[in-house]
């Protein structure tokens, strides 16, 4: 199937939030924090501005609570007395020139006394830092599996490892910018969006206003991959608290340099494993610990750590295992969600952790993973056991096969001991990824879409789950097609507006397709069921039914829906964290083949091996698109992307410095799906966004340490750190020089 | 905001002298980043070269090519000639951001830009390239490697304007150039090196190693000298006399000197009986 807005995008037709035709709007402007941590002292403005062609907001404006409604209420619309982090808004401006309003922006001053404030959520702080509950945890979780001191205690060998990650920027191409103006007493947002019931929620709190009063419409969206999860809630709150007071649309675009210093990342984590092995490398127990840098308000931090320590233990089977999450108060803007939600961070630490205990015990890197793969029968962490017929060291080997990675293996060998200044290495991962909000979550989101019959016979979708360049829009419409034998044309999307669509759920947690698109399925089979048809009819039999429909019911909607009902497998109890996590996993093996150049300590990925195991594909080219954009993006937190931090804030706020990948650094990525079909998703299909990030960034460190006999503990492996590596953990006296 | 448009090189001379707060636009390509905090900043003259004929283009005369100051790193790329004669000039403009600032930055304004991680400069000269300056009242030549006189600072006074690059013609029987950025395309140099050998006398020009693109005498001289060096720690005495590199957003002091002194040596191991 086409693309369904691909010419649109194609021609440039498409229109973003900044394109929007509006008459009479403003610019709107945010003036921010200059310190970490303080009491705002006072706010003075310059008198080299006119003032009075301003519209000024501050938290006295704010109709409702000053609050982001998220998990907790702590994080302020506005600040008001105090600041927690740099960049923190505190006052917006709008004005009908973007110049004047640059100048304003400067010309206001924050005064701020500061306070010491907490830089590493490493150290524990001291008493003058706790600035959350009394020791800063903004979110504590543990698993428990048997009995995991008696298990190390007994074991032949205990390895210990701590891994450590960094921040990331999302970098979508559409920076972050919501338009918003009032309308017969409705306040309206068009915006670029992941999640447009968020947005509702939040207004309804912070302006005190009823669900009837507030109108979300997605704009289109260039890319979200988590960072217009949560945070879009607070810049519509801005844009829409300086159009009421202004009375006039007002547009709030973040540019570049804005949008990199102020918005979310990725959780940046330490994580530490304990873990006791016999002599094969079977895995007796798993004492893991991790710990996410939260930032200064906890937004979806418990459910990111939740995550986190879900996927710690990675895609094994172990009867004992133990694993601690926290997650911190920092005096950083906080961080956020991101593809993959904290599975990456700590499958990062499991799979660089499975080639060190592989390195102490001499045993092959591909062995102790087939020893330990769960295989059906076998439950993970929390106890879930898994029995869906997937296949995981069929997906390892089929992985291994594609990248001749044996054959490699001894070529590198032989390349390495006769090149002065090159080393090759190929490294792998074995892992998974839960789809879906984690156990009861789906549960209390209660998504709910429709399928509508139009008069004239067409088929309308109708749900709060964006297209944001990931393909949703084509997915939905294939699989509306399918089900009630219609042609493409004759389905249409009707837009992510609040006002025309039921509450489908947010489009995050690889939850799309399987989930929403299981509920597209009923939807349209109870659309068929209301025109009085049986299951086989057919798709011209189904349009005439329709319009038949309609004409007996003059002025009346015709409308199929579905509501999430929990598939009767799922167990899961919040309070002991034990059942099943997730209604399904998809499972991974990847292969890196890397060259590390021993001048310029660069590490260059030659090649990538990517195969998983998903269900079902619905989409060929969307699904591999998926896999290989998850690849790249997680090249550049493997290799490249380094926040530069300054006062908990970036500094390396332009695209000029903070470096992601280009074509250039992208090496061949192959892709295989196998499928075995998940009873409860879309046409069989489990999610497949967030998978592709958990397996690259292990697999390329596993590959620099097999390249250059050391021990990486750390992404991004950038050259500086490569460097470390090659001068101060090897011999003095090797090779390398 | 006022833009002058000269249509020739005396106008643009005329108007640099009556307006030497004006900036001179080239590409466009350095003054167009952060463009909206320069014109919140009110800097708002500006001069345009672009229609300036005199300004573009390359000619070879007998002894040396000359570029317009408004010459493209794309002019010289298509320019089959550079390739043979001075493939370093095409080896850096290959590699100086994309395909699309080469087609649009020129050598000038990678020479009056004035940054030490500029990729133009480096390979200039290691060439040896004269500049010439002119004002409306004379035109002098001034040797590129006593151009520049620290951080954005150069030779260069309110009334003149750089014209042109001469770079002799001449046979080496080394020329080599090495960028090092922090990925393969788009990327501001981190540590880079030019060096040409021409009957035993050597240029070594490295670039982001200090504040601005530097000469390294020291290291010249010990490889005129034949000194024996046998890995990368031995040439760090002269680098270290030579270069002053710091820790900043993009590197770190440590990885441009170590890097450096590790591209010289592997490259030059290969063609010199002293380096083993
Ligand atoms: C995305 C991107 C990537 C880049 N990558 C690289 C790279 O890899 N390597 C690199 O070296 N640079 C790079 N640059 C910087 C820039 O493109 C080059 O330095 C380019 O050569 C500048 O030329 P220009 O004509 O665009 O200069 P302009 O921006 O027009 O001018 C630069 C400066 O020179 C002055 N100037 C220009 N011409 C004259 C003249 N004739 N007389 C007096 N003063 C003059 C201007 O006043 C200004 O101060 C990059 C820039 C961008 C935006």
């Amino acid at each position: 199937m086409k693309r369904v807005e691909g010419l649109s995008k194609l021609t440039g037709r498409e229109l973003y939030v900044d394109d929007l035709p509006v008459d009479g709007f403003l610019w709107g402007a945010t003036v921010r924090s200059p310190a970490a941590r303080g009491r705002i002292r006072g706010i003075r403005f310059d008198d080299s501005v006119d003032w009075s062609e301003f519209t000024v907001v501050d938290h006295r404006d704010i109709p409702g609570t000053n609050a982001i409604f998220l998990i907790e209420e702590d994080q302020p619309v506005l600040a008001h007395g105090r600041v927690r982090h740099l960049h923190e808004p505190v006052l917006l401006l709008a004005h009908p020139r973007r110049e004047e309003l640059r100048r304003a922006v400067e010309a206001v001053h924050v005064d701020v006394d500061a306070e010491p404030p907490v830089l590493d959520f490493r150290l524990t702080p001291d008493r003058e830092r706790i600035q959350y509950g009394d020791d800063n945890v903004l979110k504590r979780l543990r698993i428990e599996k048997g009995e995991v001191e008696r298990a190390l205690a007994q074991a032949p060998h205990v390895i210990e490892g701590v891994y450590e990650t960094g921040a990331q920027e999302h970098v979508y191409l559409e920076t972050q910018g919501m338009l918003a103006w009032e309308e017969d007493g409705v306040i309206t947002i068009a915006g670029s969006m992941q999640c447009p019931y968020y947005i509702v929620e939040a207004f309804e709190h912070a302006l005190g206003r009823t669900p009837d009063r507030i109108r979300i419409i997605q704009a289109a969206t260039g890319g979200g991959f988590g960072g217009k999860e949560e945070f879009p809630s607070g810049i519509a709150l801005h844009a829409a608290l300086l159009a009421l007071k202004a009375g006039r649309p007002v547009k709030l675009i973040y540019d570049r340099s804005e949008d990199l210093a102020v918005t979310t990342k990725r959780h940046p984590s330490r994580v530490r494993h304990r873990t006791g092995v016999d002599g094969d490398g079977k895995l007796l127990g798993q004492d893991i610990e991790v710990v996410l840098d939260g930032g200064a308000y906890v937004t979806l931090s418990p459910v990111v750590l939740s995550r986190s320590i879900i996927h710690a233990a990675g895609p094994y089977a172990c009867d004992h295992v133990r694993i601690d999450g926290r997650a911190m108060f920092t005096n950083s803007p906080p961080f956020g969600a991101f593809r993959g939600f904290g599975a990456p961070q700590s499958l990062f630490a499991c799979e660089r952790h499975m080639d060190r205990i592989a390195a102490e015990l001499g045993i092959d890197p591909v062995e102790i993973r087939k020893i330990n793969l769960i295989r059906d029968g076998d439950s993970t962490a929390t106890g879930q056991v898994i029995a869906d017929g997937a296949d995981r060291v069929q997906v390892l080997d089929r992985a291994l096969d594609l990248a001749d990675y044996y054959e490699r293996r001894t070529a590198h060998a032989g390349f390495n001991a006769a090149e002065p200044t090159r080393r090759r290495g190929i490294g792998l991962a074995t892992f998974f990824h839960g789809a879906g909000f984690t156990g009861s979550g789906e549960l209390f989101l209660d998504s709910e879409v429709h399928v509508a019959g139009l008069p004239d016979g067409r088929i309308e979708v109708r749900t709060a789950n964006v297209e944001m360049g990931q393909g949703t829009l084509t997915v939905f419409t294939s699989l509306v097609c399918d089900r009630l034998g219609v042609p493409a044309e004759a389905v249409t999307i009707a837009p992510a507006d609040t006002s025309l669509v039921p509450n489908s759920g947010p489009t995050v947690a690889s939850r799309t397709v399987m989930v929403v698109g299981g509920l597209l399925e009923k939807a349209s089979d109870d659309l068929r069921t209301r025109t009085g048809l049986p299951a086989d009819a057919d798709g011209r039999a189904i349009r005439e039914a329709i319009r038949e429909w309609h004409r007996s019911h003059p002025g009346e909607p015709l409308i199929g829906k579905a509501k999430y009902e929990q598939p009767e497998h799922i167990h899961w109890d919040d309070e002991t964290y034990r059942g099943d996590a997730y209604g399904a996993y998809a499972w991974g093996a990847y292969v890196a083949d890397v060259e590390v150049d021993l001048r310029t300590f660069a590490v260059s990925v030659r090649d990538f091996v990517a195969v998983q195991e998903v269900g079902r594909v619905l989409h060929e080219t969307l699904a591999r698109g998926q896999i290989q954009g998850g690849v790249v993006q997680a090249l550049g937190w493997a290799l490249l992307e380094e926040c530069k931090w300054r006062d908990g804030a970036m500094e390396n706020a332009q695209l000029t410095n903070y470096v992601i990948p280009t074509a250039g650094d992208v090496p061949p990525i192959r892709v295989e799906f196998l499928e075995s079909p998940y009873p409860h998703g879309a046409r069989g299909a489990k999610g497949i966004g967030e998978l592709p990030f958990d397996g690259v960034a292990p697999a390329v460190a596993n590959a620099v340490a097999g390249a250059t006999g050391t021990d990486p503990a750390s992404v991004p492996l950038t050259p500086e750190t490569v460097m470390d590596l090659i001068l101060r953990q090897r011999p003095p006296a090797g090779s390398l020089t | 905001m006022t833009v002058f448009l000269p249509r020739d090189l005396d106008e643009a001379l005329e108007l640099r002298d009556r307006h030497p707060g004006a900036t001179a636009v080239a590409g466009g390509t350095d003054l167009c980043v952060l463009w909206p905090e320069r014109v919140a900043a009110r800097r708002d003259e500006w001069l345009d070269l672009s229609g300036v004929a005199e300004l573009r283009g390359h000619e070879w005369t007998d002894g040396a090519l000359i570029l317009g100051a408004g010459t493209t790193y794309w002019d010289v790329i298509r320019d089959r000639r550079a390739g043979e004669e001075l493939p370093l000039l095409v080896e850096a403009a290959r590699q100086v951001g994309a395909v699309q600032i080469q087609t649009r930055g020129t050598w000038g304004g990678n020479i009056v830009n004035a940054s030490p991680a500029a990729d133009g400069v480096p390979v200039l000269m290691a060439y040896d390239a004269v500049l010439e300056l002119r004002s409306r009242s004379e035109t002098v030549e001034l040797p590129l490697a006593d151009f520049y006189l620290g951080y954005k600072e150069m030779r260069l006074a309110p009334d003149q304007l750089l014209t042109r690059i001469h770079v002799p013609r001449r046979t080496y029987d080394l020329q080599w150039f090495e960028k090092v950025g922090s990925r393969s395309a788009q990327a501001i140099t981190k540590v880079g090196v030019a060096v040409t050998r021409r009957d035993g006398e050597w240029r070594v020009v490295a670039n982001s190693v200090a504040p601005t693109v530097r000469r390294c005498r020291s290291l010249e001289s010990l490889l005129a000298e034949g000194l024996p060096v046998s890995g990368p720690a031995d040439l760090m005495g002269a680098l270290e006399s030579d270069v002053t590199p710091i820790d900043d957003i993009r590197s770190t002091a440590e990885y441009r000197l170590e890097v450096l002194a590790r591209l010289l040596y592997w490259r030059l191991r290969d063609v010199c009986p002293s380096i083993t």
